[in-house]
């Protein structure tokens, strides 16, 4: 258990990171946005669009919270409505005919909670991204810089190598909300992060990201020279791979059980670990 | 009714010897039940006949083995994966306790039900989930029985009927929790990409992850009246939006008018409405050929 888990959430929502914007702008160069889901409307949580990191052409998509207060209103504080999924959807399905790799930064509470987030189906929209990644023939490397709030940070991250800043948070649900089900007590969210297990740390040692990028001079020139050289090269590496959603699907199908659970049923399992 | 007792009373032989006679109508042995939308008692075997519907058109909530005995033809019915265990891999307090309250409850060893069966004589692979078992919620060893029947459909060349009840991802796995969703849907979308058939049956309530991945990734989905699903809590968006809810918001009738549900299928139609879809698409792809 991590005491400090609930000092990383603080960290990881603190409005002095840099945001989506500010990644796609310091690691690529020649960023064209490409607008709206050609269905319903422009998500302003979402921001993508084509450029070059390091000479490669690549597809970014990137959840933006925004920095000023209008600002941050207007994107929905980088909560996703189904619109910002299904644009992301389509401009993956165009880098994928283009054979372009695919760059996702994700840093959001969850996909959008409302009316008309349902009317319009969120649900839908998230399943069908985790469906169509998952056999994207083209490399995805997802890149968690803050929060990574559920389902919402999900729909963008079924990729072939996933990786977390030292300060982002990766969870199933937000330690509010578990405390608030569980002990019916918000206040109570300190605890709950640390059970959650959703540090970077934590995720790395459960196999579920490939890599915990240090945030030493964070959004310093060197800090995303460093960020696109890596990129760059994991790139190279996955375009040259014959079986791409093969080996993605492998990676998301390992996340079953500990070999020793899938016996006949002892009971005795569960006061393991 | 006894407070018309002193208008008439019907005398009997017992009663004159001082016992009580046998009452004409809600005999005692005869369990009831109170239906939440038109308020009215319903003795349990009429309930139960109406394949647990009330006359108004309230569809009860139905454990999974009940269910399999509405869908499923009698006696094909091939339990798989049922070894798969939970595993409490966060040592999240309270969580072995939660497990063994479910297993009682619901007399499962985890919240989906997974095997073959023929369905109006239609062979195919089955899943139902379990409302007693957690609310159904998706942690590893769902994701992973989901996960194993759509690979073992796809090997044998079967369709898969999926029967849909969740609270969403469970928390008490964490990320391994969230990590299902990409994972069932990897196996959706292989099995789909295979050319089979994959038909969900959205039941109350279908909620969170599990809307947000398997439930909503069917070729035709289907419904039950009545039934909430969505992604967000209502209470949830009620306290966030400061709103009022639209009336009727997630509910069947909603997504069906919004076009996220193919139909809405009572639960007395279900078994031959999705035998007929199995017949339409299971020509020549079932795994015993030459059964069509």
């Amino acid at each position: 258990m991590s005491p400090d888990a609930y000092e990383r959430v603080k960290t990881a929502r603190s409005n002095k990171r840099p945001t989506g914007s500010d990644y796609i702008s310091n690691l690529c160069s020649g960023f064209i946005e490409l607008h709206g889901d050609r269905r319903y409307a422009d998500d302003a949580a979402v921001v993508g669009g084509i450029a070059r990191l390091s000479g490669l052409p690549v597809t970014v998509i990137a959840i933006e919270k925004g920095r000023s207060a209008k600002e941050r209103a207007c994107r929905s504080f980088g909560a996703p409505h189904p619109e910002g999924y299904r644009k992301a959807l389509r401009l993956m399905k165009q880098a994928e005919k283009f054979r372009r790799p695919v760059l996702c930064i994700i840093d959001t509470s969850g996909a959008f909670c409302g009316i008309g987030a349902e009317e319009r189906g969120q649900g839908q929209a998230i399943a069908e991204n985790l469906m169509e990644m998952m056999t994207l023939n083209t490399p995805v490397i997802s890149l968690l810089t803050g929060e990574g709030g559920s389902g919402g940070a999900l729909a963008l991250a079924v990729a072939d190598e996933v990786w977390m800043l030292e300060n982002a948070v990766y969870s199933v649900i937000s330690p509010e909300g578990c405390a608030s089900i569980l002990w019916k007590d918000a206040a109570k969210a300190p605890e709950a992060a640390a059970h959650l297990k959703l540090t970077a740390q934590d995720a790395l040692r459960g196999r579920i990201i490939e890599r915990i990028i240090p945030e030493t001079g964070l959004g310093q020139p060197a800090f995303y020279a460093q960020l696109r050289s890596q990129l760059h090269s994991t790139f190279c590496t996955l375009l040259a791979r014959p079986h791409l959603p093969d080996d993605r699907y492998a990676r998301f199908r390992a996340f079953g059980l500990p070999a020793e659970a899938v016996t006949t049923r002892s009971g005795s399992n569960l006061d393991k670990e | 009714m006894p407070f018309l007792n002193f208008i008439y009373k019907p005398q009997n032989k017992l009663e004159k010897e001082g016992r009580a006679a046998a009452p004409v109508q809600q005999d005692e042995s005869e369990p009831e039940q109170k239906c939440p939308n038109c308020r009215k008692q319903i003795p349990l075997s009429r309930l139960w006949a109406n394949a647990n519907t009330c006359p108004c058109g309230h569809h009860f909530r139905m454990n999974a083995r009940q269910r399999l005995s509405l869908v499923a033809d009698k006696d094909t019915f091939c339990e798989l994966f049922s070894q798969v265990q939970p595993a409490d891999r966060l040592a999240f307090p309270g969580y072995p306790r939660k497990l063994e309250t479910a297993r009682a409850a619901s007399q499962e060893n985890e919240a989906v039900l997974c095997g073959t069966a023929e369905i109006g004589g239609q062979p195919c692979c089955l899943f139902i989930m379990e409302p007693y078992f957690m609310m159904g919620s998706m942690g590893t060893a769902v994701g992973e029985k989901i996960t194993l029947l759509f690979e073992y459909a796809q090997q044998k060349r079967m369709p898969v009927v999926g029967f849909t009840i969740s609270g969403g991802a469970r928390m008490q796995e964490g990320l391994f929790s969230l990590m299902q969703m990409a994972k069932t849907s990897g196996a959706v979308k292989r099995h789909s990409n295979a050319g089979l058939f994959y038909l969900t049956v959205l039941t109350d309530p279908t909620t969170g992850g599990v809307t947000a991945s398997f439930a909503m990734e069917g070729d035709i989905i289907l419904a039950e009246p009545g039934a909430t699903i969505g992604f967000a809590g209502a209470r949830v968006i009620e306290q966030t939006t400061r709103k009022p809810l639209p009336k009727g918001f997630q509910t069947a009738e909603f997504l069906l008018e919004h076009g996220f549900v193919d139909a809405i299928v009572p639960r007395m139609n279900q078994k031959n409405v999705i035998a007929q879809l199995l017949k339409l698409h299971c020509g020549g792809e079932t795994y015993e050929s030459g059964r069509i």
